[in-house]
């Protein structure tokens, strides 16, 4: 079972909950969140913009190769998109598996490819100017 | 033929959607990448950018007709 979708706030409750599974032996939920810092400024604020209907089918070929792969019960990924402030969770990327190895691989592919292919972009804001993430070499 | 773009690409070129003009004859992925890196060359300052063609990755090869959704997508900076 899996649940994908583009959010304005996550809610990290309703994810551990949703994650649950009578046969999963281990959960494994990673949280990504605004950062304060970035190339040795400060960060006040961040934006995610997002190409959506792209952004969910790659997110729903990554979930299926992952789902190839490893023997998950549930999967979950969650990607926000408008402006955050520093600690705001941006990204939970959940799996829950039979062991915690599995959970734990598969989980670290899944944020790996999103970060790779799914077309979502973030802009900082900071005290002296704004820029976009990753534009540039 | 029009473009839809995102982040930075909307700062360089100006716009919320590229208008490609017929005269540009683009017929493929690589030639639209050659004609907006002519147009404006500040694209050439990305470390790359991606061309999709309904909302999935374009290789250079790909031909470009009418009725498809293109989008210009600048490194992606999620997650």
């Amino acid at each position: 079972m899996k649940q994908i979708k583009l959010v304005s706030q996550i809610n990290l409750p309703e994810v551990y909950s949703w994650l649950q599974h009578p046969e999963a032996g281990g959960i494994d939920l990673f949280i990504g969140s605004v950062r304060n810092h970035a190339h040795g400024k400060t960060v006040v604020q961040l934006k995610f913009e997002g190409y959506e209907p792209m952004a969910i089918r790659q997110m729903e070929e990554i979930a299926a190769e992952a789902m190839e792969r490893w023997p998950i019960k549930k999967l979950l990924m969650v990607h926000v998109l408008g402006n955050k402030k520093v600690g705001d969770p941006v990204v939970v990327i959940g799996t829950a598996t039979a062991h915690r190895n599995d959970a734990f691989e598969a989980s670290r592919y899944l944020i790996d490819e999103l970060k790779n292919r799914v077309p979502i972009w973030k802009k900082e804001y900071f005290t002296d100017n704004t820029v976009w993430v990753n534009a540039h070499p | 033929m029009e473009i839809l773009l995102f982040g930075i690409s909307k700062e360089i070129i100006g716009e919320q959607i590229l208008q490609v003009p017929q005269e540009a004859r683009i017929t493929s992925v690589k030639s639209l990448k050659q004609w907006i890196l002519a147009s404006y060359p500040e694209m050439g300052n990305l470390s790359s950018f991606a061309i999709a063609v309904d909302q999935e990755y374009a290789t250079d090869e790909r031909l470009l007709a009418e009725n498809q959704e293109i989008a210009l997508l600048p490194p992606v900076s999620g997650g």
